[in-house]
């Protein structure tokens, strides 16, 4: 299984990647996707919106489980991954068959760099999930 | 502190060394999936594979009085069984409920003393020990031996339409001739004895194989060998429930349990009650010719929201008249399908309902006709 170095992770199975300053990918990491199996859909319905770290900004549907979103940071939703939107690319496997490039979720604008510091580097994560 | 005892099946390690994804399932530590849930479910509709469910349970009932307690505790009429026949029946808890849903194989007369008779029921793994303690509480007045085997007995299922082609090529028994709901007893790639059955609860057609724990690796790596011109591959308990659900078929501890009855759930066909006494046969009766006030229903979403056990079902208004029992993506028919149980007034294919998803979120459904593939 595979964790980028270059990313921060949550326990949640989130990573993050910082783009450029406050903004920021993130998608769900290796473990989450192996762990959800065939995922079928992916629901971000939270464009627009600024969300406080920790809560929901939207949900996976694999064919056996439902599970939910989580912010790393607080931020500002920017941006929905077209390939994965249903209304454009609709091709939610990529997050399966590319978490961390093709397969990201949303990009953000981070509003609390600071939060930053309580995220895992990718050796912690690992062994959080080995 | 608790230990909880996880039981292997005779293919544990086989499962292990394809790299399966396994969890504990009704005590056992069952492949949940190997190559991924949709392909898996997808090579069994159009192809074939081969499922590890040496969980379920096995008891023989054998005695003067088998059939007559048979009678007593199942749903379904046993006394039309032949030798080589199979039922689907379950068994009423005397409240109105449902013990367990089973197979009842009626097994041939040479096992027996004059007069006697001999079946075989197949029951749930997670459901082995109630069970068995139920029909014995019933055994008393009825002279009979019963006989746990669970423990020494492996299960297969080989399902998928390419199924007859595989198993063609490892027994001489005519696989071809045995109708859905038969079996024949003979030799499987060289092993002695193995109880082939036309069944499954996938609907792709196919067969399952019970054959003692000692030859079951033995029987698993002759399949994979004669199904490679197939491409044959394993199948988890993940495909398993997607693809009976696609055939409305139900899963105990989901769709049917102790405060179900089979009439609620749409089990009427395996419910006889003109066969004469059995446990819970009027009221049963009683619920045919009065009604029931919940019945299990299908249902389709036209949203990508993937309906789950206990997600509550509302109506228009908001008001809840049901609860979800088993939902999922539909790998065939690539939308979310469920079964839940509804007030009768929804029950008619077409009935708009809602599905409550938690976070103030609902969407619509539609109730239509069961299997959702025919």
């Amino acid at each position: 299984m595979n964790f980028p170095s270059n990313l921060k992770y949550t326990k949640e199975h989130e990573w993050l990647r910082i783009e450029s300053n406050d903004i920021a990918y993130i998608g769900v990491t290796d473990f989450a996707q192996s762990e959800l199996g065939d995922i079928v859909y992916v629901e971000v319905e939270t464009v627009g919106e600024t969300i406080e770290k920790d809560e929901i900004f939207g949900t996976i549907e694999a064919v056996k489980t439902t599970s939910d979103l989580f912010m790393p940071v607080s931020g500002e939703i920017l941006e929905f991954n077209p390939l994965l939107d249903q209304s454009e690319g609709d091709n939610p496997a990529l997050v399966n068959s590319d978490p961390y490039t093709e397969g990201w979720i949303v990009k953000i604008r981070m509003t609390d760099l600071a939060q930053l510091k309580d995220l895992m580097d990718a050796t912690t994560y690992q062994n959080l999930v080995a | 502190m608790q230990t909880i005892q996880v039981k292997s099946t005779p293919l544990t390690q086989k499962h292990l060394a394809l790299k399966a994804k396994m969890s504990a399932f009704a005590g056992y530590n069952m492949p949940i999936s190997y190559a991924g849930i949709k392909e898996e479910h997808i090579c069994v509709r159009t192809n074939v594979g081969v499922f590890d469910v040496s969980h379920m349970g096995e008891f023989i009932v054998k005695g003067m009085d088998a059939l007559a307690l048979v009678q007593r505790v199942t749903s379904n009429d046993a006394s039309k069984l032949v030798a080589g026949g199979i039922q689907y029946a379950c068994l009423p808890n005397g409240k109105g409920g449902i013990v367990d849903d089973l197979l009842v194989y009626r097994l041939a007369d040479d096992m027996c003393a004059a007069g006697e008779q001999a079946f075989m029921l197949v029951v749930n793994a997670s459901n082995i020990e109630k069970d068995w303690s139920w029909i014995m509480s019933h055994a008393a007045d009825f002279e009979v031996t019963m006989q746990d085997i669970s423990e020494k007995t492996g299960l297969l299922a080989l399902q998928g339409p390419n199924a007859t082609k595989v198993l063609e090529k490892l027994t001489s028994v005519k696989i071809g001739d045995l109708k859905y709901y038969t079996f024949a007893k003979g030799k499987v790639a060289g092993l002695d004895n193995v109880l082939i059955s036309a069944t499954g609860y996938t609907g792709a057609g196919g067969y399952e194989l019970y054959a003692r724990n000692s030859q079951m690796e033995k029987l698993w790596d002759a399949l994979f060998e004669a199904g490679r011109e197939f491409n044959i591959q394993p199948i988890g308990l993940g495909a398993r429930d997607t693809l009976r659900l696609e055939k409305g078929y139900c899963l105990y501890g989901n769709d049917i349990d102790d405060t179900t009855s089979p009439i609620e759930a749409g089990l009427g066909w395996i419910t006889k009650l003109k066969k004469g006494d059995f446990i819970n046969a009027d009221l049963f009766r009683n619920q045919v010719k009065n009604g029931v006030a919940k019945k299990l229903v299908g249902f389709e979403l036209s949203d990508r929201r993937v309906p789950r056990h206990d997600h509550l079902i509302e109506n228009e208004a908001g008001e809840v008249i049901g609860k979800v029992t088993s939902g999922t993506q539909s790998p065939t028919l690539n939308k979310p399908i469920g079964m839940g149980y509804v007030s009768t007034n929804y029950t008619a294919v077409g009935s708009h309902i809602w599905i409550q998803m938690g976070g103030g979120k609902r969407f619509a459904a539609k109730v239509v006709k069961l299997p959702f593939l025919n």
